[in-house]
């Protein structure tokens, strides 16, 4: 039987519309939770999906292997996984490798071959090629994703990882086991896509090394945002919203160097009229901000959870035109489109409230770097090769099988 | 021998039984039309069908029709052809015409769609919520530089943000039109709109009249091959300056006007002698190179205490790589314009057949200075025939920062696109010196008209920016994903990077 293999570069050749529903939640003061709550979250917001999407992502998970970079690989077959091993042990000392655990869960079905390996660049290697420990791991993800055909990085940052698959949230959840993990920040994401490409790869979260995004909405700006970013060398091809918003943080906290607060207030502007009515020296800052920046200003209604390693952030759209909660109780912030979400795992919370359009919601995690951290100086295109894979052409390959 | 082989285009018919007998129609006509004896007797061959007559009689008893003369048909031989020759047969010259091409060329914008938001994102009401067209012209910076202001927030670092930019409340400029080509009651009329509006008019190459000094921030000051009213005084008057190189309507060569039109006040404005022509050369003759330009803009800079300086060139073949150029050698802005723009005077070979379309000079520019990366160092404004909203909705999409209107700009103030403006009668009081003529423009009326035609489309172009469910027009701006191409071909469709309708 002659069956299409799917390079994973690419999801569709269109921009997919859609829908979803998210939460975030992390301890500021690092107590670890189980995944459980992070399910239990998304489950109530089951209707925010239809199936063909969910995913989560945990940070603080991996504590017998804190230094470690985590590999979650997806592979369409044997065949992928064995060009991605030799690509590992050419490059990496891999000290742990191990099938994902996963329980057999009813309404999931053809999941790839799911992989995790711990690993650290081989210290000769990494001096031979004159990059960042960052650089190196991202250069190896970008090989994969770009080269190597069925094969797919969910996430390869330390001490974190990303759980996802075609199917609803909480099936996802139950089908990783993540009642068994525990972690400090955990994200998650229910996916409803208005087309059917049932692309494991293409759920929510998406990451790099240890940052991840889920988003909610759409961006109306998508064609200028794109058309910007490839200005600074990213390339946009997997058609998502969602690569859009993870690019822009990228150039403006990455290589721009803007602080994490100034950035969402790139991404979504204050108006004109509030400008004019801050003091001079703010409006000097926004005006240049939104002048500048402009292009890159996320438009249409959105609401998006970045994570990483030190905590997460939480941000609407301009106008306010997604669905965003937010509620604390003690050291514990929790974001999410719905109530609902909130009140099924913090059954008192101290406060609950509404984020103001384009208002940040920031939990930072006590003793840990933020908001980024780590040497990354790699050319954007390299970035985006390695979260979308698209340095080659992105041809189906015929197999026989 | 006949006098000339060509007959009257138009006839004036006047409706004798409801003549009131008046005379207005004599006393209207700049062109010297009618002739009054005990009735207004028309003579057909003088009448540009500009309608002022027809707007003025009040007895509504005056039609102009197309002449009915029929020529044996010949689609080779058309019947402008066929005059064209025979006038050129009687005089010997170059044919003069004025206004904007009106060759039959694809109209590229009317085959242009934009998008809307049906249910995945929704659209925006913009009478509801608010709809931001605010516009920034000139040079932006890659990144902006912030530091710790010690209080927890932050303050632009040294030497950081963005610097002498044009702030406009609207992307709709008003098109360089020169003090001499038009009247001084326009440029008023002009002037004040622009400041009403919280926008740019243009002074084209004639200088700066002193009556528009108290709206000198709302103006940009040009200087083209002629230097007419350069000065110190001018360039630290205008926001900022514009060196114009080239012209849509006539790509490659220079001006001139015509000593009659060169009064007392347009000689004292244009700094030359009373009665005189005014002749623009074809090149400046400092800027043989891009190097010369280089020069210039920074000579200019200088002279003005680094105001935004801009450069208007029209669009030719290889517009992207000069616009790039003209990028690199330090303009805050690269005004395009395209072969459908207007003039006061032009050869109507020139106009008719120089040049390339708008549409397609903005998708170049645009996407060369992405490729560059460059695109932030300048701001792009389009021009040459923006003719509605919906225009300058498509032409932002394309990737303009802003566009200027001069064409649309003359008609709200009477203009009837006769094309006679090279003959200094305009019956409208436009594009004339004649004090007679030019007393029919009130300024004050004249700045009600344009503040009413430009708030139009501004709110037009809300309701579009609000369908498409963006709320700011820089969201807009370049995102050619919100336009689909119907009837053009597919390299067409790759020039302008526009999918075609249904992809």
């Amino acid at each position: 039987m002659t069956t299409t293999r799917p390079r994973y570069a690419e999801e569709a050749s269109y921009k997919i519309h859609g829908g979803c529903g998210l939460m975030g939640i992390c301890d500021e003061s690092g107590t670890l939770m189980s995944g459980e709550d992070a399910i239990l979250a998304m489950a109530v917001q089951h209707d925010r999906g239809n199936g063909l999407g969910g995913g989560f992502a945990g940070y603080g998970i991996y504590p017998e292997f804190p230094d470690h970079f985590a590999f979650h690989m997806m592979y369409h077959d044997i065949q992928a996984k064995e060009e991605v091993e030799a690509l590992f042990d050419q490059f990496f000392l891999v000290d742990l490798a191990e099938p994902m655990p996963t329980r057999p869960v009813k309404g999931i079905a053809d999941a790839p071959l799911l992989w995790r390996y711990f690993l650290n660049p081989y210290p000769n290697k990494l001096e031979e090629s004159e990059l960042s420990t960052e650089d190196y791991v991202v250069k190896a993800v970008m090989t994969i994703n770009s080269s190597v055909d069925g094969a797919f990085v969910a996430s390869s940052g330390k001490n974190m990882g990303v759980f996802k698959g075609v199917g609803y949230p909480e099936e996802i959840g139950h089908y990783f086991r993540l009642e068994e993990y525990e972690g400090h920040t955990w994200t998650g994401h229910n996916r409803f896509p208005t087309n059917t490409p049932g692309w494991w790869g293409g759920a929510h979260p998406f990451a790099l090394l240890d940052w991840t995004i889920v988003h909610n909405g759409e961006i109306s700006s998508y064609g200028i945002n794109s058309r910007y970013l490839e200005q600074f060398g990213y390339k946009c091809t997997l058609g998502t919203d969602t690569e859009v918003a993870a690019y822009l943080f990228d150039l403006m906290l990455r290589r721009h160097k803007l602080p994490l607060e100034l950035a969402c207030k790139a991404l979504a502007s204050p108006l004109w009229d509030e400008i004019d009515r801050m003091p001079e020296a703010e409006q000097a800052v926004m005006r240049s901000l939104r002048a500048v920046y402009g292009p890159g200003m996320l438009n249409g209604p959105f609401a998006i959870v970045l994570g990483f390693n030190g905590g997460m952030v939480a941000l609407n759209d301009r106008i306010k035109l997604r669905p965003l909660v937010a509620a604390r109780k003690g050291s514990v912030l929790m974001v999410a489109s719905e109530e609902s979400a909130i009140r099924a795992v913090i059954a008192e919370p101290d406060a609950i409230w509404m984020p103001k359009a384009g208002e940040p919601t920031i939990a930072r995690v006590q003793g840990m770097d933020w908001p980024i951290h780590g040497d990354l100086h790699l050319p954007p295109s390299d970035i985006s090769c390695a979260v979308t894979g698209t340095e080659r052409s992105c041809d189906t390959v015929e197999v026989n099988a | 021998m006949p006098t000339s082989f060509i007959q009257p285009e138009f006839k004036v018919k006047i409706d004798y039984d409801k003549c009131h007998k008046c005379g207005r129609c004599v006393q209207q006509c700049g062109w010297g039309v009618y002739n009054f004896n005990e009735r207004p007797i028309p003579d057909d061959a003088k009448c540009r069908a500009c309608h002022r007559c027809v707007t003025y009689c009040p007895a509504h008893c005056i039609s102009i029709e197309k002449s009915q003369l029929a020529y044996r048909e010949n689609d080779n031989w058309s019947a402008a052809a066929r005059k064209a020759v025979w006038r050129q047969a009687e005089t010997g010259g170059v044919l003069l015409t004025s206004m904007g091409n009106p060759m039959p060329y694809t109209r590229i914008f009317d085959h242009l769609v934009l998008d809307a938001c049906q249910v995945t994102n929704p659209s925006i009401d913009p009478l509801r919520e608010p709809m931001e067209l605010r516009t920034f012209i000139g040079h932006k910076p890659d990144s902006v530089g912030v530091e710790s202001d010690g209080e927890g927030g932050y303050r632009l670092a040294e030497g950081e943000g963005i610097k002498n930019n044009l702030k406009l409340d609207t992307p709709i400029l008003f098109s360089p039109m020169s003090y001499g080509s038009v009247s001084l009651n326009v440029h008023k009329s002009l002037a004040m709109a622009a400041q009403r509006l919280g926008t740019f008019m243009n002074t084209g190459e004639g200088g700066l009249h002193a009556d528009l000094y108290p709206y000198q921030d709302n103006v940009i000051v040009q200087v083209a091959s002629g230097r007419f009213g350069v000065n110190p005084d001018y360039l630290s008057r205008g926001a900022a300056i514009e060196i114009k190189i080239g012209q849509g309507a006539k790509p490659g060569i220079g001006g001139h006007l015509p000593g009659e039109k060169i009064n007392k006040e347009v000689s004292g404005t244009r700094m030359i002698p009373q009665g005189t022509d005014a002749i623009s050369p074809a090149p400046h003759h400092d800027i043989y190179s891009i190097e010369d330009l280089r020069q210039l803009i920074y000579a200019l800079k200088e002279a003005s205490g680094y105001k935004p300086v801009g450069v208007k060139i029209a669009a030719v073949h290889n517009v992207a790589a000069i616009a790039s150029g003209i990028v690199r050698a330090g303009a805050d802005y690269v005004y395009l314009d395209g072969f459908k723009g207007g003039t006061g005077a032009a050869p109507q070979v020139i106009r008719d057949h120089i040049g390339i379309p708008i549409e397609i000079a903005i998708a170049a520019v645009d996407q060369r200075l992405r490729d560059e990366g460059i695109r932030n160092w300048a701001s792009v404004i389009a021009a040459g025939s923006i003719r509605s909203s919906a225009d300058v909705a498509k032409a932002i999409a394309l990737g303009a920062d802003a566009v200027a209107i001069g064409s649309a700009s003359l008609m709200a103030l009477g203009c009837h696109l006769c094309q006679s403006c090279h003959t200094g009668s305009c019956s409208w009081g436009i594009t004339t010196q004649k004090p007679e003529l030019t007393r029919r423009i009130d300024p004050e009326w004249g700045a009600q008209q344009l503040t009413n035609l430009v708030h139009a489309w501004s709110h037009e172009l809300q309701e579009i920016l609000g369908a498409l469910g963006v709320n700011a027009v820089e969201s807009l701006r370049g995102s050619r994903e919100r336009l689909r191409s119907i009837g053009l071909d597919e390299q067409m469709n790759k020039v302008l990077g526009v999918k075609p309708a249904g992809m």
